[in-house]
């Protein structure tokens, strides 16, 4: 890990003449300020607080490559399956975190769907750039600044005020290697105006069995009575690891959702910052997990209540078989003039395992005197008598067993907002749970 | 068709049922009674495979078939039906839902094609009138926030669509308004023919009105003590069951 580290300080010389910075020299500022935070900082280890659950040890140890070769070529037919839908959907893919024209498809909506690399250089997103860009993003987390100083390409979406966005955005990163590890670092700024709506569902897919570590900060700006639902579907691979930052700066009246379904992958850690920066503002932060063999998947939540008059809704659904682990802190942080606020938190979990663990932990910090603000968190076992039930009515155990871990999750399944993704998301939780039955939808 | 003898089952060490003994034939209504704590709900949910108890001695045979090693789905797809007391409320899946995925399961296990989609509709539509289901009802999730008479109308409704051999209503009556205990009763009457046969499990006379038995048995301490016609529920309900244990001293 220290080699890593080592590694990546080094390499940043040659990283910036690499990408083109064009003389600009803010950006560039950023970039150095953000490595020397890492370099103070270095990579997060248990023996930090935040991190007292997840080692990212293991994953460290790697021989990362840290520029992968370009455009590996991928044919849409054997990518088909990670896709929403061929047409219902506007696409933006990534190969190893460098744009795939061929398999992104154009909006053709009024909104800009574009790179991070075109927004970074190009003078007419100048502005945007200067006022959202690395600004709610936690500059004081190491991997957050790593991801600042090796910033190049990711996503880029701005939605003009008032406007509706047709249809759902996917952003997919492919990666694959024939077989160095890889460290990607996407970096996805969305900013949506006044009274805009749009939907998002973020994928990344490991397509190869290389090591993959993906460190990816996402920024994403609500402006006045914006609506956004975000979708987020971790279905990766045995050897594919994720860092998910996510910093999300809500106005006035806004109602941002972001919604996280775990399956997949060997390590997953899920860092959702929410800031209520204006009043009556609603934030849902929403989750399934399901996950074995030695899994280990770590939701860790903010919502910052600053303003009054706003409500937050957490709710996270855990379901750990074999050696699995989990953790789950949520941390509500309720200022003093944020009074009327209603906060709700709730974490629900299942044990399929003697083996499997989990650790959960609600950090309420209250400072105003007049709010509401609950949570509650569940481990449990699956209730026999509910089995017997549905066994006795000719439902194999197995099934029976996947019906009820079904009905668990259904808190977060009914506020899926696209048909599609709930169809997909179900068929992905019957996969996982070894079932052929189809759920209700 | 339904034959126990002998049946000794308990939980956690505990024995509950000493020593069952019962026949039931095609065509037949049974009704067990007995004050509460007898065993009668143990007895229901032994015979329907429940894992949460142990039966230590006896059989409970379906149609020659010994029971006991199978598992409750299995013990299901065979025949055997259980209108629970208590029926489980399981959000996020429909009654239209589970209906299907257990007469599948069913029909699977007994290696016929799944039922088509319109065969299941029409089915459904059929049974749901007969039990005075509206159809809003059957996209709910199953029992979630019904009233007790919703719940038990269901789970007729899931009887008549599985069409078992023998069907043990286990306290059907409990909770139930008069309307909705005629409703359940006609689903029972209708559903009752020379094939198939019926265990009423209650604490009161009143379902035995709408439902008439050909049998009624007494279940107390775990064990049949008397056994009589139709008039043995009458007497019953006048009289408790404090005579019976001084018949029986």
């Amino acid at each position: 890990m220290e080699e890593l580290k080592e590694k990546l300080i080094a390499s940043f010389i040659a990283f910036e003449q690499g990408v083109d910075v064009d003389g600009n020299a803010p950006l560039h500022e950023m970039r150095v300020e953000a490595l020397k935070t890492f370099e103070t900082k270095g990579f997060p280890t248990k023996k930090e607080e935040a991190w007292k659950f997840t080692s990212l040890n293991a994953v460290l140890k790697n021989d990362f490559s840290l520029f992968p070769k370009t455009d590996k070529a991928v044919d849409f037919k054997d990518v088909k399956q990670y896709f929403l839908s061929d047409s219902d959907t506007y696409k933006l893919v990534f190969i190893n975190g460098v744009f795939s024209s061929h398999l992104s498809s154009d909006a053709q909506d009024n909104v800009e769907i574009t790179l991070m690399s075109a927004a970074l250089s190009k003078p007419k997103y100048k502005m945007v750039i200067d006022s959202y860009y690395n600004q709610i993003a936690d500059k004081n987390d190491s991997l957050t600044a790593l991801n600042t100083a090796y910033a190049s390409e990711g996503t880029f979406i701005n939605i003009p005020k008032s406007k509706v966005v047709a249809k759902p955005i996917e952003l997919i990163y492919f990666s694959t290697s024939d077989q160095a590890a890889m460290l990607l670092q996407p970096r996805n700024l969305i900013v949506v105006g006044e009274n805009a709506h749009v939907q998002i569902v973020e994928r990344h897919q490991n397509l190869s069995e290389a090591t993959v570590l993906t460190n990816s900060v996402t920024e994403i700006v609500a402006h006045k009575r914006a609506i956004v639902d975000y979708y987020k579907v971790q279905n990766d691979t045995q050897t594919s690891n994720l860092v998910d930052n996510t910093y999300i700066n809500q106005k006035q009246e806004s109602r941002v959702s972001v919604h996280t379904f775990s399956f997949g992958g060997k390590i997953t850690r899920n860092n959702l910052n929410f800031y209520q920066n204006g009043e009556r503002i609603d934030s849902t932060l929403k989750g399934i997990t399901i996950i074995g063999d030695k899994q280990h998947v770590d939701h860790y939540t903010l919502v910052d209540h600053i303003e009054p008059n706003c409500e937050s809704h957490q709710n996270y659904k855990g379901i750990y078989d074999d050696q699995s682990s989990s953790a789950f802190n949520g941390k509500i942080y309720v200022h003093s003039e944020a009074q009327k606020t209603d906060a709700f938190q709730q974490n629900n979990n299942i044990l399929l395992s003697d083996k499997a663990t989990l650790n959960t932990k609600p950090q309420l910090e209250i400072f105003a005197d007049d709010v509401k603000c609950s949570h509650g968190c569940t481990i449990g076992q699956l209730d026999h008598e509910a089995l017997f039930y549905m066994q006795q009515r000719g439902i194999p155990k197995k099934e029976a067993k996947a019906l009820l871990m079904y009905a668990f999750t259904d808190e977060v399944m009914a506020s899926i907002k696209i048909p599609d993704l709930k169809k997909r998301i179900s068929s992905l939780i019957a996969k996982k749970l070894g079932v052929t039955i189809g759920f209700d939808l | 068709m339904l034959q126990i003898k002998n049946l000794h089952a308990g939980i956690d060490g505990k024995e509950i049922l000493r020593g069952i003994n019962l026949e039931v034939k095609a065509g037949e209504v049974h009704a067990i009674m007995g004050p509460n704590g007898a065993g009668k709900s143990t007895l229901s949910s032994v015979i329907g495979g429940n894992e949460n108890f142990e039966v230590t001695e006896g059989e409970i045979i379906l149609c020659g078939e010994d029971l006991g090693e199978l598992a409750a789905d299995e013990r299901a797809h065979k025949g055997i039906f259980l209108s629970f007391q208590y029926p489980v409320e399981i959000p996020g899946v429909s009654v239209t839902n589970f209906i299907r995925t257990s007469i599948n399961e069913s029909r699977k296990a007994q290696g016929l094609e799944e039922m088509t989609a319109s065969d299941m509709l029409k089915k459904i539509k059929e049974k749901a009138e007969l039990l005075e289901i509206d159809r809003k009802f059957l996209s709910r999730s199953l029992n979630e926030g019904f009233s007790g008479g919703e719940k038990k109308r269901n789970e007729i409704f899931q009887m008549a669509m599985l069409e078992p051999k023998v069907a043990i209503l286990d306290e059907t009556d409990s909770g139930l308004d008069i309307d909705a205990l005629r409703i359940v009763a006609k689903g029972v009457n209708t559903l009752k023919n020379e094939d198939n046969a019926v265990v009423v499990i209650t604490h009161y006379q009143r379902l035995l009105d709408y439902i008439v038995p050909d049998f009624v048995h007494v279940l107390m301490d775990g064990k049949i003590v008397k056994s009589g016609g139709k008039e043995l529920a009458l007497e019953l309900e006048e009289r408790g069951y404090d005579w019976i244990k001084e018949e029986m001293k």
